[in-house]
């Protein structure tokens, strides 16, 4: 436990949420009287459980709504979890965002104690480090202002400065770096920086994976309030990636569905069921370099036991070329073979999106088609580095 | 509560006071000087009707400043209860993204109504020397009866501020309570124009009119008149009951207070 920071075993939370949110005593009364359920059970988050080292970095990232705010609460002792425990080794700073309890109508040096207050510092402490507080903003001329009349930007410089001298092992912040300008940026990852040889303990929630991957040493990755990942930034960058595809693909495979090809053929073998796989699961979102396995399963008219079967695909890319077209024609199936399954050990295609035609036809005629479906199937494919041309192939340099 | 009061925890208390007591008058001209122009022109009109125009009082030695002290007193109650109400729910913002403890939030809203007081003290302090009221020994009890005050109202402010996050309509509530607490404590009358005394025994139950009167006769008007739960009871146990009110307020708003405090964050 010793060079365990914060430990997070099995966390839950559940919101309850009235259907109607006003709040009153006359609803209270009335739902009271009729034991209606007034309310809805939200799961925000499942079964979190994780382990943060003492002096690691740690990131933590999701879709919006995904539950990493509230899991940021949580760690903070802002909320109690439903379920499971939180122990934490050392002293945690209080605030999760910047510029918390910020009044517009106070000063510059006015919110500076107040702030300052609320991280635990006492006037005094206060006074001693204003100068360097005000001196790393860079707010020297602003300070006897009242704070709205401050730009944003300068409101988080000044909230930023104030927020490093917490005197805290472990650290928490929620979306920090989204604001600022970039030479104000650099200064906050110098910080970090400085901040990691120290030996502190910081824990960041963000949308950039650029932070993510600059800064952070290992990552949770969550989504709809369930773990989906902990491990290191580059695959986290990847899997978050994919995530935020997944949720844009749902709505293009509504639209595609109805964008199928014809489909005809004599009808003697049908294709049941076509399948693009990742590593076991159906799915439509891949990268460059996955396994990909295409999956055709056929249902047989009585009578037609030992015709031979052959499967064709064509892979067809945005541009409608058809990238590549095998066929297990070499390879036979044997009759009443229930299923076929093409594998590409790590798939050369570039991203984009791609359509499969699926071809079921007797070997020796070729012409006959049993089943043939047009541009049936439909998946993506997503890089976490750059690419160029249509395929990406497995060459080597040398020099 | 007072275990608790850690460095870091007085320090966030003052500022919250401080923060408090320069947005009150802030954009007024005289600003600060409100806090003590508001009394004494209360004091003015109070004499101006009751002593010169009215002539009322019951024979009561000096009136005008027996009214202004009972006036302060429940200013003082209405105050510290109405600005706890909304105080959690004022500083949600706070409550959801930093980890503070709850009751400073309460606590500072009431350390500002314990400042008010203090400074509608001076006015009734001037008006005592300008009434030429002579203080005798009782009124070594007036700090006590102001603690009871304080310990009553910071048990409402509790109890308030936490059920307000889950019922909203509590504003309205309070409101016509204290209204209704208003006319039934002995604030603009004196006690002599009830007629029954067992109306004033039941009147002299609630904490706020046994402690006014009390503080009456502590510090302004030492005389038989001025009628107090010890007169009402001639000394019988029954007195007692408004403290055990008090004691009684104070840890149920404590409790519920705490019951609530961690869930304030997701329902506010």
């Amino acid at each position: 436990m010793d060079n365990v920071a914060i430990k997070v075993e099995h966390v839950g939370k559940d919101f309850r949420l009235p259907h109607d949110k006003s709040s009153s005593i006359k609803n209270s009364l009335i739902n009271g009287l009729r034991r209606r359920g007034g309310y809805e059970i939200q799961h925000a988050l499942h079964d979190i459980s994780f382990e943060v080292k003492r002096g690691e970095f740690f990131g933590i990232v999701g879709k919006n709504g995904g539950g990493k705010s509230t899991l940021l609460k949580i760690i903070s002792g802002i909320y109690t979890p439903s379920k499971g425990s939180v122990n934490i080794n050392g002293k945690l700073t209080p605030f999760i965002e910047l510029g918390v309890g910020f009044n517009p109508e106070l000063t510059g040096r006015e919110n500076v104690f107040l702030n300052g207050s609320l991280l635990g510092f006492s006037r005094n402490e206060m006074a001693v480090m204003y100068s360097d507080i005000v001196k790393f903003a860079e707010l020297e001329d602003f300070m006897d202002q009242k704070l709205k009349n401050y730009s944003s930007g300068m409101q988080v410089r000044l909230a930023f400065s104030i927020a490093i001298r917490a005197q805290s092992d472990i650290l928490v912040m929620d979306e920090v770096l989204a604001v600022g300008d970039a030479a104000f940026q650099k200064k906050c990852f110098d910080v970090f920086r400085e901040l990691k040889r120290q030996n502190r303990t910081i824990i960041l929630v963000t949308h950039d994976m650029g932070n993510v991957e600059r800064f952070c040493d290992r990552v949770l990755v969550i989504d709809r309030g369930k773990q989906l990942a902990l491990t290191d930034p580059a695959e986290a960058a990847s899997i978050y990636a994919r995530l935020n595809i997944d949720g844009a693909q749902i709505k293009i495979n509504d639209q595609k569905r109805q964008l199928h090809g014809a489909r005809y053929g004599s009808g003697e073998v049908k294709v049941k069921r076509v399948r693009t796989v990742l590593q076991g699961e159906e799915a439509d979102v891949f990268s460059v370099g996955d396994e990909f396995s295409f999956e055709v399963e056929l249902e047989y008219e009585k009578g037609c036991d030992n015709t031979l079967v052959a499967c064709g695909l064509a892979f067809f890319n945005e541009d409608n070329i058809n990238v590549f077209g095998p066929n297990n024609e070499e390879n036979m199936v044997e009759a009443r073979s229930r299923k076929i399954t093409y594998t590409l050990p790590k798939l050369p295609l570039t991203p984009g999106e791609y359509a499969v035609t699926v071809a079921i036809y007797n070997k020796d005629k070729t012409d006959i088609y049993f089943d043939l479906l047009e541009k049936w199937t439909h998946f993506s494919v997503i890089a976490d580095h750059v690419t160029h041309g249509v395929v990406e192939l497995d060459g080597v340099w040398t020099t | 509560m007072i275990r608790v009061l850690t460095k870091q925890n007085r320090a966030l208390l003052a500022e919250l006071v401080r923060t408090d007591f320069k947005l009150r008058y802030q954009g007024s001209m005289l600003g600060y000087a409100w806090s003590l122009l508001r009394p004494l022109m209360m004091f003015g009109i109070l004499y101006t009707i009751f002593a010169l125009v009215l002539k009322s009082g019951g024979g009561i030695p000096h009136f005008p400043v027996y009214l202004l002290l009972g006036i302060v007193m429940w200013t003082f109650f209405t105050d510290m209860t109405t600005q706890s109400l909304g105080s959690i729910v004022g500083r949600g913002e706070l409550i959801r993204k930093i980890r503070i403890p709850r009751w400073i939030i309460v606590f500072s809203s009431s350390i500002s109504a314990v400042i008010n007081l203090a400074l509608n003290m001076i006015i009734v302090a001037i008006a005592m020397v300008l009434s030429g009221v002579t203080l005798h020994a009782s009124a070594i009890f007036f700090p006590l009866i102001i603690l009871e005050v304080y310990f009553f109202s910071l048990g409402i402010s509790l109890f308030l501020s936490a059920a307000f996050v889950k019922f909203r309509d509590l504003t309205y509530i309070w409101e016509v309570i204290l209204q209704a607490g208003f006319y039934v404590t002995p604030i603009l009358y004196t006690m002599s124009i009830i007629p029954k005394v067992i109306l004033q025994k039941l009147m002299l139950m609630n904490p706020m009119a046994q402690a006014i009167q009390d503080a009456r006769y502590a510090i302004v008007t030492h005389d038989h008149r001025v009628v107090t739960i010890y007169r009402v009871f001639n000394g019988g146990w029954y007195m007692v009951v408004p403290f055990l009110i008090v004691v009684l307020v104070l840890t149920i708003g404590i409790l519920y207070f705490k019951s609530q405090a961690s869930s304030f964050a997701e329902n506010i």
